[in-house]
């Protein structure tokens, strides 16, 4: 596909993300309370997308990935929140 | 638009997703053991389970002209309750001459525990042994890169297993080119939340190429599109990807793979 190409197809939907991005932003600001190591993972990842470096999609789910390569002792839950966290000690 | 749904949970689906999947042109459904999203209490549910799969899915799906495969194992979420996982695996050998069964899946990880690798494992090694293909399920978001480095390595260190004949499943685009470079097939789930969206697993096509790659929907008890492969072949189209190449990607590369199983049959 041409670049215009691909603005025919994809732009208007990735305009709408692109809104609801800021919006979730905005919302998060509006919000009372102490933020968890989500957001700081999430801003770390948003970085990402104004690099000039190609594979931006990979470089985002880097960010978000655990970079350790030990398994862990013993799953406690099953479920994956999107965002490693950092365990202290 | 001829297709194959290689990864989806239909015990988790109503009749009417059959329907649309055979007006839509699937021409085989394969469906993987997975999590029921609550914690089976004992071997005897899995042995249940396996009788679903094995007798009741296939005749639920011929009555749409559909037909149905799958594999067996007992999935990470379950894992690490070795005790109970080492009950399951002792019964899975009882179903593997069953005439739908293609291999050994979905097995892999979930949190990267030690358990859930001993338990790969020994997956594997009932694999090597039973000449059995294997499907792999990748872990979830922050988990998926780290959990398909292990992956990897555990069926790399067994030199019984042919890369040839296993699918890593739910790759995006950290994890393809590690899956694709090692040998393995490489299998892209289309989700509207998680794992990737049409548009990206195209992307991917477009820069990986259409060797040993296919494209699933995992649908099944939660947010997911059992039309997304159809889908996604839609979009290709809007892309300027040629028939055959669609063709290629949604029938005939899952075919191929699954083919290597004497018993995958579309006659």
């Amino acid at each position: 596909m041409t670049r215009q190409q691909v603005l025919d197809l994809y732009f208007m939907d990735t305009r709408c993300k692109l809104i609801d991005l800021a919006a979730f932003l905005d919302r998060i600001d509006r919000a009372e309370g102490e933020a968890d190591f989500r957001l700081n993972a999430f801003r770390q990842a948003l970085k990402e997308l104004d690099g000039k470096e190609p594979q931006r999609a990979k470089q985002v789910l880097l960010a978000f990935s655990d970079p350790t390569t030990k398994p862990i002792a013993k799953a406690t839950t099953k479920a994956a929140c999107g965002a490693f966290k950092e365990v202290e000690g | 638009m001829r297709y194959i749904e290689p990864h989806g949970h239909m015990v988790s689906r109503v009749t009417d997703d059959y329907i649309d999947m055979a007006t839509a042109g699937c021409q085989a459904v394969c469906e993987p053991a997975f999590w029921a999203g609550f914690d089976r209490s004992s071997v005897q549910g899995f042995y249940d389970y396996f009788c679903q799969l094995t007798e009741h899915e296939p005749k639920r799906a011929a009555k749409f002209g559909l037909r149905h495969y799958t594999w067996l194992c007992i999935n990470p979420k379950e894992s690490e309750d070795t005790k109970l996982a080492e009950e399951v695996v002792s019964i899975i050998p009882k179903f593997l001459d069953r005439p739908t069964v293609l291999g050994i899946g979905e097995i892999g990880l979930n949190k990267n525990s030690k358990n859930e690798i001993k338990v790969l494992e020994w997956h594997i090694d009932l694999a090597a042994r039973q000449d059995q293909l294997i499907l792999v399920h990748t872990p979830h978001l922050e988990d998926k890169l780290k959990g398909t480095r292990l992956i990897i390595d555990a069926l790399k260190s067994d030199r019984r297993i042919k890369p040839e004949r296993v699918i890593i499943d739910h790759v995006e685009e950290h994890t393809i080119k590690l899956v694709l470079d090692a040998g393995f097939w490489a299998g892209m789930t289309l989700y509207p939340e998680s794992k990737c969206t049409p548009a990206r697993a195209i992307d991917m096509i477009e820069v990986y190429g259409h060797e040993r790659l296919w494209m699933n929907s995992a649908c099944d008890w939660g947010v997911s599109v059992p039309l997304a492969v159809p889908r996604t072949g839609l979009e290709m189209k809007k892309r300027g990807h040629a028939e055959q190449a669609i063709d290629r990607m949604i029938y005939q590369n899952p075919v191929q793979f699954m083919s290597q199983c004497p018993k995958f049959t579309l006659a």
